[in-house]
């Protein structure tokens, strides 16, 4: 079972490589902003794989706190751009 | 989620390069999480995952939502077909 945790935090890690891409290259704010987002998605799962890989699962509270963290960056940039102010 | 990478990186405009990401990312991630959840059984940690998949089945569509809304306002044009990719 642990070779197929290590198998799929392998190839997770190759498409955030994939994302990252996106985020150098990419044309205009809105993109990047995006390929931020899809990668910080990918981090939790990243992390919860580490923790099982470990034997220590309680870094699911961890991925927990970071999912909440992302969600809130996600939104005030947005208002931001939106806006011209975080109001 | 490797197919919603794949998207991210080839698709020729924004609106469907999120529309790949959001997508994909959501349901692979809730599909990872129940698979890991089987695995632990019913213990704390279980009920702890079982709240991560239903904080990011509601929070990951609604960025996604709020950054397409931000898109279309700033006046990003939807790409048509035989235009250049951007």
């Amino acid at each position: 079972m642990i070779d197929i945790f290590l198998a799929s935090g392998i190839i997770l890690i190759f498409t955030i490589f994939l994302c990252l891409y996106r985020v150098v290259f990419g044309p205009g704010v809105i993109n990047r902003l995006i390929a931020v987002n899809t990668i910080g998605t990918k981090t939790i799962i990243v992390l919860v794989i580490i923790g099982f890989l470990f034997g220590r699962p309680l870094f699911v509270d961890i991925s927990i706190v970071y999912a909440m963290i992302t969600f809130i960056a996600t939104l005030a940039i947005a208002k931001y751009l939106r806006r011209g102010c975080i109001c | 989620m490797v197919v919603g990478a794949f998207g991210l990186l080839r698709l020729p405009d924004f609106y469907t390069r999120a529309h790949a990401s959001g997508k994909c990312d959501t349901l692979g991630e809730g599909l990872i999480l129940i698979g890991f959840m089987l695995y632990e059984g019913a213990t704390l940690i279980s009920l702890k995952l079982l709240l991560l998949i239903i904080f990011i089945f509601i929070s990951s569509p609604t960025a996604v939502h709020a950054l397409v809304n931000v898109a279309y306002a700033r006046g990003v044009r939807p790409w048509r077909k035989g235009e250049e990719r951007q």
